[in-house]
Protein backbone atom coordinates (compact mmCIF):
# COMPACT_ATOMS: atom_id res chain seq x y z
CA UNK A 1 0.00 0.00 0.00
CA UNK A 2 1.62 3.01 -0.65
CA UNK A 3 -0.07 6.61 -0.30
CA UNK A 4 0.34 8.76 -3.15
CA UNK A 5 -0.27 12.62 -2.47
CA UNK A 6 1.25 13.87 -5.58
CA UNK A 7 0.14 17.39 -6.29
CA UNK A 8 -1.57 17.84 -3.08
CA UNK A 9 -0.90 20.81 -1.00
CA UNK A 10 -0.24 20.44 3.17
CA UNK A 11 -0.17 22.62 5.79
CA UNK A 12 1.77 21.44 8.99
CA UNK A 13 1.82 23.63 11.75
CA UNK A 14 4.30 23.11 14.67
CA UNK A 15 6.77 21.18 11.73
CA UNK A 16 9.74 22.58 12.73
CA UNK A 17 10.76 19.21 15.09
CA UNK A 18 9.52 16.22 16.67
CA UNK A 19 6.43 14.86 15.03
CA UNK A 20 5.58 17.96 13.13
CA UNK A 21 8.69 17.40 11.64
CA UNK A 22 8.33 13.98 10.95
CA UNK A 23 4.87 14.47 9.64
CA UNK A 24 5.60 17.19 6.89
CA UNK A 25 9.03 14.84 5.69
CA UNK A 26 6.44 12.42 5.44
CA UNK A 27 4.22 13.88 3.48
CA UNK A 28 6.55 15.20 1.17
CA UNK A 29 7.65 11.86 0.76
CA UNK A 30 4.51 10.96 -0.49
CA UNK A 31 4.35 13.66 -3.16
CA UNK A 32 2.82 16.70 -1.44
CA UNK A 33 3.88 20.59 -1.51
CA UNK A 34 4.32 21.11 2.16
CA UNK A 35 3.99 24.57 4.17
CA UNK A 36 5.88 24.19 6.97
CA UNK A 37 5.61 26.37 9.85
CA UNK A 38 6.68 27.33 13.91
CA UNK A 39 6.22 30.44 15.72
CA UNK A 40 7.81 33.78 14.62
CA UNK A 41 10.83 33.47 16.87
CA UNK A 42 12.01 29.46 16.22
CA UNK A 43 15.11 29.28 14.06
CA UNK A 44 15.15 25.34 13.60
CA UNK A 45 11.93 26.03 11.02
CA UNK A 46 14.94 26.82 8.05
CA UNK A 47 16.76 23.86 9.34
CA UNK A 48 13.66 21.93 8.99
CA UNK A 49 13.09 23.04 5.66
CA UNK A 50 16.67 22.18 4.32
CA UNK A 51 16.35 18.76 6.06
CA UNK A 52 13.09 17.91 3.81
CA UNK A 53 14.52 19.07 0.54
CA UNK A 54 17.53 16.91 1.15
CA UNK A 55 15.22 14.01 0.91
CA UNK A 56 12.38 14.81 -1.15
CA UNK A 57 11.63 16.78 -4.52
CA UNK A 58 8.11 18.78 -3.66
CA UNK A 59 8.28 21.92 -2.51
CA UNK A 60 8.85 23.00 0.75
CA UNK A 61 7.36 26.52 1.89
CA UNK A 62 8.47 27.57 5.85
CA UNK A 63 6.38 29.80 6.56
CA UNK A 64 6.80 31.59 10.53
CA UNK A 65 3.02 32.40 12.11
CA UNK A 66 1.58 32.34 15.35
CA UNK A 67 -1.28 29.92 14.66
CA UNK A 68 -2.55 30.44 18.13
CA UNK A 69 -4.12 33.52 16.78
CA UNK A 70 -6.61 33.95 14.64
CA UNK A 71 -4.51 36.77 12.93
CA UNK A 72 -1.48 34.09 12.70
CA UNK A 73 -3.83 31.53 11.44
CA UNK A 74 -5.42 33.04 8.72
CA UNK A 75 -1.83 34.44 7.63
CA UNK A 76 -0.44 31.30 7.31
CA UNK A 77 -3.38 30.10 5.22
CA UNK A 78 -3.38 33.03 3.11
CA UNK A 79 0.04 32.42 2.41
CA UNK A 80 -0.19 29.52 1.55
CA UNK A 81 -2.89 29.62 -0.88
CA UNK A 82 -1.49 32.54 -2.20
CA UNK A 83 1.79 30.46 -3.31
CA UNK A 84 -0.37 27.32 -4.16
CA UNK A 85 -3.92 28.22 -5.21
CA UNK A 86 -4.90 25.49 -3.10
CA UNK A 87 -4.84 23.77 0.16
CA UNK A 88 -5.65 19.83 0.11
CA UNK A 89 -4.26 18.74 3.20
CA UNK A 90 -4.00 20.15 7.17
CA UNK A 91 -2.25 18.76 10.09
CA UNK A 92 -2.74 20.78 13.28
CA UNK A 93 0.27 19.52 15.32
CA UNK A 94 1.15 22.58 16.85
CA UNK A 95 1.27 22.78 20.57
CA UNK A 96 2.92 22.74 23.94
CA UNK A 97 3.24 20.80 27.34
CA UNK A 98 4.01 22.68 30.73
CA UNK A 99 3.17 20.25 33.85
CA UNK A 100 1.94 21.34 37.18
CA UNK A 101 0.06 20.41 40.01
CA UNK A 102 -3.16 21.75 40.36
CA UNK A 103 -3.47 25.44 42.54
CA UNK A 104 -0.28 26.32 40.62
CA UNK A 105 -0.84 26.79 37.28
CA UNK A 106 -0.53 29.78 36.85
CA UNK A 107 -2.97 32.11 34.47
CA UNK A 108 -0.74 33.34 31.97
CA UNK A 109 0.25 29.40 31.38
CA UNK A 110 -3.19 27.96 30.99
CA UNK A 111 -3.64 30.48 28.54
CA UNK A 112 -0.28 30.03 26.67
CA UNK A 113 -1.71 26.41 26.80
CA UNK A 114 -5.01 26.88 25.37
CA UNK A 115 -4.49 29.07 22.77
CA UNK A 116 -1.73 26.95 21.58
CA UNK A 117 -3.01 23.61 21.62
CA UNK A 118 -6.56 24.22 21.17
CA UNK A 119 -6.99 27.66 19.64
CA UNK A 120 -4.58 27.02 16.94
CA UNK A 121 -6.96 23.84 16.11
CA UNK A 122 -9.99 26.60 15.73
CA UNK A 123 -8.23 29.16 14.00
CA UNK A 124 -6.79 27.29 11.26
CA UNK A 125 -9.59 24.87 10.56
CA UNK A 126 -11.62 28.09 10.37
CA UNK A 127 -9.63 29.77 8.34
CA UNK A 128 -8.37 26.55 6.04
CA UNK A 129 -11.80 25.09 5.24
CA UNK A 130 -13.07 27.78 3.38
CA UNK A 131 -10.39 27.28 1.10
CA UNK A 132 -11.29 23.24 1.08
CA UNK A 133 -14.62 23.90 0.32
CA UNK A 134 -14.14 25.47 -2.98
CA UNK A 135 -12.99 22.39 -4.18
CA UNK A 136 -15.36 20.47 -2.49
CA UNK A 137 -12.28 18.25 -0.64
CA UNK A 138 -10.25 18.58 1.94
CA UNK A 139 -9.11 16.69 5.21
CA UNK A 140 -7.74 18.08 8.25
CA UNK A 141 -5.89 15.62 11.17
CA UNK A 142 -5.76 17.15 14.66
CA UNK A 143 -2.91 16.34 16.60
CA UNK A 144 -4.84 15.36 20.33
CA UNK A 145 -3.04 13.38 22.91
CA UNK A 146 -4.08 9.96 25.09
CA UNK A 147 -4.44 13.04 27.64
CA UNK A 148 -7.21 14.33 26.58
CA UNK A 149 -8.71 11.17 26.49
CA UNK A 150 -7.00 9.80 30.14
CA UNK A 151 -6.19 12.58 31.29
CA UNK A 152 -2.74 12.73 33.89
CA UNK A 153 -1.99 14.10 37.06
CA UNK A 154 0.12 16.90 36.92
CA UNK A 155 -1.14 17.80 33.46
CA UNK A 156 -5.04 19.41 34.29
CA UNK A 157 -4.32 22.24 31.98
CA UNK A 158 -2.84 20.36 29.42
CA UNK A 159 -5.30 17.58 29.27
CA UNK A 160 -8.34 19.90 29.01
CA UNK A 161 -6.80 21.76 25.79
CA UNK A 162 -6.49 18.47 24.25
CA UNK A 163 -9.70 17.02 25.17
CA UNK A 164 -11.46 20.39 23.31
CA UNK A 165 -9.15 19.25 20.47
CA UNK A 166 -11.43 15.88 20.14
CA UNK A 167 -14.59 17.95 20.66
CA UNK A 168 -13.20 20.44 17.93
CA UNK A 169 -12.16 17.58 15.01
CA UNK A 170 -15.99 16.15 16.12
CA UNK A 171 -18.07 18.89 15.36
CA UNK A 172 -15.83 19.64 12.32
CA UNK A 173 -16.52 16.17 11.24
CA UNK A 174 -20.05 16.76 11.27
CA UNK A 175 -19.96 20.22 10.06
CA UNK A 176 -17.58 20.04 7.46
CA UNK A 177 -18.90 16.78 5.55
CA UNK A 178 -21.49 18.65 3.15
CA UNK A 179 -18.23 20.56 1.84
CA UNK A 180 -16.14 17.27 1.45
CA UNK A 181 -13.77 18.11 4.12
CA UNK A 182 -12.73 14.97 6.29
CA UNK A 183 -11.67 16.13 9.57
CA UNK A 184 -10.11 13.25 12.20
CA UNK A 185 -7.61 13.09 15.25
CA UNK A 186 -4.85 11.41 16.30
CA UNK A 187 -4.21 10.59 19.82
CA UNK A 188 -0.60 9.74 20.72
CA UNK A 189 0.70 8.09 23.79
CA UNK A 190 4.05 7.84 24.68
CA UNK A 191 6.11 9.50 22.00
CA UNK A 192 10.07 10.31 22.49
CA UNK A 193 10.07 13.63 21.34
CA UNK A 194 11.52 16.71 22.85
CA UNK A 195 8.41 17.50 24.56
CA UNK A 196 8.88 14.63 26.63
CA UNK A 197 12.76 15.13 27.09
CA UNK A 198 12.21 15.89 31.06
CA UNK A 199 10.63 12.58 31.60
CA UNK A 200 12.80 10.86 34.16
CA UNK A 201 14.77 7.06 33.64
CA UNK A 202 12.69 6.22 36.60
CA UNK A 203 9.03 7.55 35.19
CA UNK A 204 9.82 6.56 31.60
CA UNK A 205 10.46 2.80 33.16
CA UNK A 206 6.96 3.04 35.03
CA UNK A 207 5.54 4.17 31.55
CA UNK A 208 6.54 1.85 29.80
CA UNK A 209 5.10 -0.99 31.98
CA UNK A 210 1.76 0.58 30.42
CA UNK A 211 2.53 0.28 26.97
CA UNK A 212 1.27 -3.61 25.84
CA UNK A 213 3.76 -2.96 22.49
CA UNK A 214 6.74 -2.58 25.10
CA UNK A 215 8.32 0.32 24.09
CA UNK A 216 7.82 4.08 23.79
CA UNK A 217 6.31 5.62 20.14
CA UNK A 218 8.42 7.26 17.65
CA UNK A 219 7.24 10.83 15.43
CA UNK A 220 7.74 8.14 13.05
CA UNK A 221 5.21 6.30 14.16
CA UNK A 222 2.46 9.24 14.35
CA UNK A 223 3.29 10.61 11.08
CA UNK A 224 3.05 6.98 9.42
CA UNK A 225 -1.14 6.98 10.86
CA UNK A 226 -1.53 11.24 10.15
CA UNK A 227 -0.20 10.47 6.53
CA UNK A 228 -2.76 7.23 6.08
CA UNK A 229 -5.58 9.64 7.39
CA UNK A 230 -4.70 12.32 4.48
CA UNK A 231 -4.60 9.87 2.20
CA UNK A 232 -7.54 8.37 -0.50
CA UNK A 233 -7.21 5.08 1.53
CA UNK A 234 -9.29 7.07 4.20
CA UNK A 235 -11.66 8.81 2.04
CA UNK A 236 -14.45 7.58 3.94
CA UNK A 237 -12.91 7.97 7.07
CA UNK A 238 -14.15 11.03 9.24
CA UNK A 239 -14.92 12.12 12.75
CA UNK A 240 -12.38 9.65 14.16
CA UNK A 241 -9.72 9.78 17.14
CA UNK A 242 -7.09 7.00 16.23
CA UNK A 243 -4.79 6.19 19.18
CA UNK A 244 -1.26 5.54 18.53
CA UNK A 245 -0.33 4.37 21.94
CA UNK A 246 0.95 0.62 21.75
CA UNK A 247 -1.72 -0.36 23.63
CA UNK A 248 -2.56 1.95 26.55
CA UNK A 249 -5.66 2.04 25.91
CA UNK A 250 -6.66 -0.85 24.47
CA UNK B 1 -19.88 41.82 -16.15
CA UNK B 2 -18.28 44.50 -13.32
CA UNK B 3 -17.43 43.87 -9.83
CA UNK B 4 -20.77 44.69 -8.50
CA UNK B 5 -22.63 42.79 -10.82
CA UNK B 6 -20.54 39.80 -9.82
CA UNK B 7 -21.27 39.98 -6.29
CA UNK B 8 -24.64 40.76 -6.19
CA UNK B 9 -24.77 36.91 -8.71
CA UNK B 10 -23.24 35.40 -5.96
CA UNK B 11 -25.58 36.53 -3.44
CA UNK B 12 -28.59 35.89 -5.57
CA UNK B 13 -27.67 32.24 -5.73
CA UNK B 14 -26.30 31.68 -2.42
CA UNK B 15 -29.18 33.16 -0.50
CA UNK B 16 -31.87 31.50 -3.35
CA UNK B 17 -32.79 35.02 -4.12
CA UNK B 18 -35.44 34.43 -7.28
CA UNK B 19 -35.97 37.20 -10.36
CA UNK B 20 -34.88 41.17 -9.21
CA UNK B 21 -33.38 42.17 -6.11
CA UNK B 22 -32.63 45.95 -4.53
CA UNK B 23 -29.38 45.15 -3.34
CA UNK B 24 -29.38 48.26 -0.48
CA UNK B 25 -31.86 45.90 1.06
CA UNK B 26 -29.51 42.61 1.83
CA UNK B 27 -28.57 42.91 5.55
CA UNK B 28 -27.05 40.12 7.32
CA UNK B 29 -29.60 38.82 9.79
CA UNK B 30 -32.50 40.22 7.79
CA UNK B 31 -32.61 39.00 4.73
CA UNK B 32 -34.05 35.52 4.38
CA UNK B 33 -31.46 32.95 4.46
CA UNK B 34 -28.66 34.87 5.31
CA UNK B 35 -27.80 33.69 8.85
CA UNK B 36 -24.47 32.43 10.37
CA UNK B 37 -23.92 29.27 8.73
CA UNK B 38 -25.28 31.18 5.06
CA UNK B 39 -22.80 33.70 5.66
CA UNK B 40 -19.64 31.72 5.79
CA UNK B 41 -21.11 29.84 2.75
CA UNK B 42 -21.58 33.31 1.32
CA UNK B 43 -17.89 34.57 2.42
CA UNK B 44 -16.22 30.96 0.39
CA UNK B 45 -18.56 32.02 -2.65
CA UNK B 46 -17.14 35.67 -2.59
CA UNK B 47 -13.81 34.52 -2.07
CA UNK B 48 -14.07 31.47 -4.98
CA UNK B 49 -15.48 33.48 -7.47
CA UNK B 50 -12.87 36.85 -6.74
CA UNK B 51 -10.15 34.12 -6.20
CA UNK B 52 -8.89 36.14 -2.57
CA UNK B 53 -8.65 35.11 0.60
CA UNK B 54 -10.58 37.56 3.20
CA UNK B 55 -9.43 38.70 6.64
CA UNK B 56 -11.09 37.26 9.48
CA UNK B 57 -12.33 40.91 10.69
CA UNK B 58 -13.79 41.51 6.87
CA UNK B 59 -15.75 38.56 7.09
CA UNK B 60 -17.45 39.97 10.42
CA UNK B 61 -18.02 42.86 9.01
CA UNK B 62 -19.66 41.98 6.05
CA UNK B 63 -23.13 42.89 7.88
CA UNK B 64 -24.79 44.56 4.50
CA UNK B 65 -24.52 44.47 0.84
CA UNK B 66 -22.84 47.74 0.56
CA UNK B 67 -19.85 46.75 3.23
CA UNK B 68 -19.91 43.79 0.96
CA UNK B 69 -19.09 45.45 -2.30
CA UNK B 70 -16.29 48.19 -0.25
CA UNK B 71 -14.79 44.63 1.01
CA UNK B 72 -14.30 42.72 -2.07
CA UNK B 73 -13.10 45.70 -3.99
CA UNK B 74 -10.35 46.46 -0.97
CA UNK B 75 -8.60 42.43 -1.78
CA UNK B 76 -9.92 42.40 -5.19
CA UNK B 77 -7.24 45.68 -5.60
CA UNK B 78 -4.85 44.06 -3.12
CA UNK B 79 -4.01 40.37 -4.89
Amino acid sequence: MQVDLSDRVAIVTGSSRGIGFATAKRLALAGAHVVINSRQDDPRLAEAAEAIRAVATTQILPVAADVGTAQGAAALVKTAFESFRRVDILVNNAGLLKEAPIGMIGNDDIRALIDANLGSVLNMTQAVSRVMARRKAGTIVNLTSIMGRRGRAGQFAYSASKAGVIGATLAAAKELAKSGIRVNAVAPGYIETSMTGHITADQKAALLTSIPAGRAGTPEDVAAVVCFLVSDFASYVTGQVLGVDGGMIA
Amino acid sequence: MDLEARVLKVFKEVLEIKGDVDPSTLKYNETANWASLAHITLVAALESEFDIMLEPDDILAMSNYAEAIRIIRKAANAS
